[in-house]
């Protein structure tokens, strides 16, 4: 992958040789059982650098988000490598691995757990790990998404898409992740909603010094948030490019190509 | 287009509740030609249910009230729910979202398309088959007739809207009610569908209102775009001419999209303005 | 009169506490919930008939010593088989000289007994076995499945008629026999539920955070679980307390002289001809109490789940 050692964007000021945060090498995950077992991601590799974000793009049925479940523990029938921090990481997840990734789903009407208040919801990992201070660290979360704190004791039902989207990324950041994977993040959000959210994760990115591994299916928020981006089809990885190469539509690849005009609008003429 | 197909004049949908009625669409006039005309707006906007407003498939309690809803010069307020029946499908075509909804899952995908067209035609059974084929066909769906023989399960998602298309074309309707047809569809796929759509508009000189969340998709694709906000249209304007929208909603949208071609480190924020309610909405033409 | 015009102000207060949109405190937020659970009851007349019943059983049962004019089991041989309102017997009185109205009243303690025995283990024991047989699947699912459609497979009636008679007569053993065949349809039920509910993105979520499974089952899927089996358990907490009466009646549950509703049927059905009241007066407080479960069983599937209401 000649495209990865490339120095990146501006985003990313590091030194050239930056340390590594996420490391993929051939990954394949398999679903189902005997006649049915088909696989799902095929020799996937990529890596990204700490502080970096990087970006996986692709049609429905591309594998992207297989690939982050995979990294999150909550797919299992996988082989390959899988580094964090220089770490191999092995199918059974430590508690501690918890504290290194945690993730944002699609969906926030279906992430929340709709008999839970928000107080539960964001004070449960804490419990789990038995933090101190629960009470202000709380507070702190729902200020630092931008809701306040009079929403600790709501219930999901009583809060907005936007809104419970941002709760869904205080609970991600409880325990205090370097890495965070974002599972199509804006996609069920309406456009005004999906800027507010995307200036959030962009703003907690830079405080806290994360490293973000996006998914999604548009390219025009891959390029908004992310410095180096995979595009997938069918379980594997075509192309590897950074932003510019995105933005100036000089890929390699056809079906990047044809992606990226799609992108564009509708064209009379396929 | 000297005549419009389809006029709509103060067009309110109401859902009285318990407490308070919720108006989902608050008296909205517009008209469609023989052309592709945009319904844009965000969740709750009532873009949804303007296009069912006119096909009076809003359900109980809701309340549908309007000072005209002329189809090619009918008063479809007027009919009884057998005429409108008749209306539905023979001549305005719904297309919603989600195929796996709208298909019957124990019937044939062939058959369905079939009764489709037999019901508004007194066609003999062969003919329909042939014409449901050629239909199939020209939904651009390969191996016709093994599609008319499988059942909707085992059609993937896209070809499942692709066939709900072919359903509601193939009564040969005058105006096509397409409501987020492609959201659920893959870019290239949804490229094909809108290219099939388009195709019938320019050839045979059908209406289509396309009703979607994607500012980008209806500019380049649609004639006319009406954006809607709270239940009203803020804006009418020419689809080629979106960019240079002047309500502060519709400038807001487009700022807040990001632009693949225009990095920026901050995206616009939409700063709502109650105004936006009441105020009276801002056409391009005058 | 400063008191008096204080009150509607605290009234008002109250309630805006109760409906506030921004609750303040865990307990403030449970207490909104509680509070909007209560509205949607009382805006379903028939299900608030149902609960009226009940709170009315339970009244009766803690004051039965206050209701009842008679003792319930001192027998008057010179008083036999009265019709209702003679001599102070509301109800009349039975072959033995019994007050009848007496004897209902502190019947319903054996009922409200046999009802919140069954109420607290067959579901709880059900919830328990199809949410870790849902949760975990692989063979420990096969293996509590199979169990729960053996005790499926026999008829309840039978069933319990076959354990009371192992066990001898009595309603301990009774409700017992119960429970032990009322379970398996809870089972079922959350059993559904958790499998729906297993693959969501908040169960994820958790998982994620390093939740183990015994959390997850008890905290995050029983609660998911709660509303249909509450809706299930009231609707057939009618069924459950005719099943009382029908072991009663067969001399199999509670034994004489204990006023239990399904026996005194038993005892009155030699008179039905001559002497109605007898067999007809528990019947009835079996039908009303039925009933009520049945109406605020309605009710409350309206009010948990309004999207399976609607179907």
């Amino acid at each position: 992958m000649p495209t990865l050692n490339k120095p990146n964007g501006s985003n990313l000021n590091n030194e050239s040789k930056s340390k590594i945060a996420l490391q993929i090498e051939n990954l394949n995950v398999h679903f189902g059982e005997g006649h049915d077992r088909f696989q799902a991601v095929k020799d996937v590799s990529i890596s990204v650098a700490e502080g970096g974000s990087f970006g996986l793009v692709g049609e429905s049925g591309s594998g992207k988000s297989t690939v982050l479940r995979a990294v999150s523990g909550l797919v299992t029938d996988w082989d390959g490598v899988i580094d964090v921090d220089g770490e191999h990481i092995s199918k059974k997840r430590e508690m501690s691995y918890c504290r290194t990734i945690q993730m944002v789903f699609q969906d926030p009407y279906a992430s929340l757990h709709p008999r839970h208040s928000i107080d539960r919801t964001l004070s449960e990992p804490l419990r789990l790990h038995k933090f101190d201070n629960i009470d202000d660290r709380v507070n702190q979360a729902l200020i630092d998404v931008g809701l306040g704190a009079s929403f600790r004791f709501r219930y999901p039902h009583q809060l907005s898409g936007g809104q419970r989207q941002r709760v869904a990324i205080a609970r991600a950041l409880m325990l205090e992740p370097v890495i965070l994977l974002l599972d199509e993040p804006t996609s069920a959000l309406d456009v005004s909603v999906q800027a507010e959210i995307l200036n959030l994760l962009s703003d907690i990115r830079k405080k806290r010094k994360l490293t973000y591994i996006l998914v999604t299916h548009d390219l025009a928020v891959v390029a908004h948030m992310c410095d180096e981006i995979a595009v997938m089809s069918h379980g594997e990885i075509v192309e590897v490019m950074d932003v510019d190469t995105m933005r100036h539509s000089t890929p390699k690849h056809e079906y990047t190509r044809e992606l990226l005009q799609a992108s564009e609008g509708y064209q009379p003429e396929a | 287009m000297s005549k419009p197909l389809l006029e709509v004049e103060d067009l309110w949908v109401r859902f009285p509740s318990k407490r308070r009625v919720v108006e989902a669409v608050r008296g909205i006039s517009f008209s469609v030609g023989r052309e592709r005309v945009g319904i844009v707006g965000e969740s709750g906007s009532g873009k949804s249910m303007t296009g069912r407003a006119i096909l009076r498939l809003i359900r109980e309690p809701g309340e549908v009230e309007a000072k005209k809803i002329h189809f090619d010069g009918q008063d479809l307020q007027g009919l009884s729910e057998k005429q409108m029946r008749d209306v539905r499908g023979h001549k305005i075509s719904l297309v919603m979202q989600d195929p796996k909804f709208s298909l019957n899952p124990v019937m044939k995908v062939g058959d369905q398309i079939a009764e489709a067209y037999r019901v508004h035609t007194n066609a003999s059974k062969a003919e329909a088959k042939k014409r449901s084929i050629e239909m199939l066909n020209a939904v651009q769906i390969r191996n016709p007739e093994r599609v008319y023989d499988s059942y909707p399960h085992e059609v993937s998602g896209g070809m499942g809207q692709r066939i709900m298309i072919a359903m509601m074309l193939i009564p040969e309707p005058d105006l096509l009610i397409a409501d987020e047809p492609t959201s659920a569809l893959d870019v290239t796929v949804q490229m094909r569908v809108l290219q099939i759509m388009d195709k019938l508009v320019k050839e045979r000189g059908m209406g289509l209102i396309f009703i979607s969340h994607d500012l980008n998709l209806v500019a380049s694709f649609c004639d006319r775009v009406i954006i809607m906000y709270g239940g009203r249209i803020v804006e009418t304007c020419r689809a080629d001419e979106l960019q240079n929208a002047k309500h502060p909603y519709t400038r807001g949208l487009l700022n807040a999209l990001p632009d693949i071609h225009k990095p920026k480190d901050q995206l616009s924020v939409l700063e709502r303005d109650p105004k936006w309610i009441e105020d009276p909405s801002v056409d391009a033409y005058s | 009169m400063t008191l008096n015009s204080g009150t509607p102000a605290l009234k008002q207060g109250l309630r805006a506490w109760l409906t506030s949109d921004a609750p303040e405190s865990r307990f403030h937020a449970q207490m909104v919930q509680v509070y909007a659970g209560w509205q949607s009851l009382c805006a379903n007349k028939l299900a608030f008939i149902g609960f009226m019943i009940i709170v009315a059983l339970i009244l009766v049962a803690i004051f039965a010593p206050l209701l009842a004019t008679h003792d319930p089991s001192i027998q008057d041989l010179k008083a036999t088989l009265l019709p209702p309102q003679t001599d102070g017997h509301i109800f009349g009185t039975d072959d033995s000289g019994r007050d009848i109205w007496s004897r209902v009243v502190y019947g319903s303690r054996i009922t409200l007994f046999i009802v919140a025995l069954v109420a607290f283990t067959a579901p709880v024991f059900g919830l328990l076995v199809g949410t870790v047989s849902g949760y975990l699947g692989g063979w420990v699912d096969t293996v509590l499945m199979r169990i729960t459609d053996i005790f499926l497979a026999f008829p309840r009636l039978v069933l319990a008629l076959a354990f009371v008679s192992a066990l001898g007569a009595g309603i301990e053993n009774a409700v017992l026999a119960i429970s032990l065949t009322a379970w398996p349809p809870y089972a079922r039920i959350a059993r559904a539920e958790t499998l729906t509910i297993r693959h969501s993105d908040y169960i994820a979520a958790i998982q994620l955070q390093g939740a183990g499974r015994i959390r997850i089952i008890v905290g995050h899927i029983w609660p998911m679980c709660m509303s249909s089996l509450i809706v299930r358990v009231t609707l057939d907490m009618a069924g459950i307390i005719l099943t009382a009466a029908g072991l009663g009646f067969l001399g199999l549950g509670a034994q004489p002289p204990s006023p239990e509703w399904g026996a005194m049927i038993s005892a009155g059905r030699t008179f039905i001809y001559d002497h109605w009241w007898i067999a007809t007066m528990p019947g009835l407080a079996i039908f009303i109490v039925s009933l009520g479960f049945n109406l605020l069983g309605d009710g409350l599937r309206d009010i948990l789940d309004p999207k399976k209401a609607e179907s």
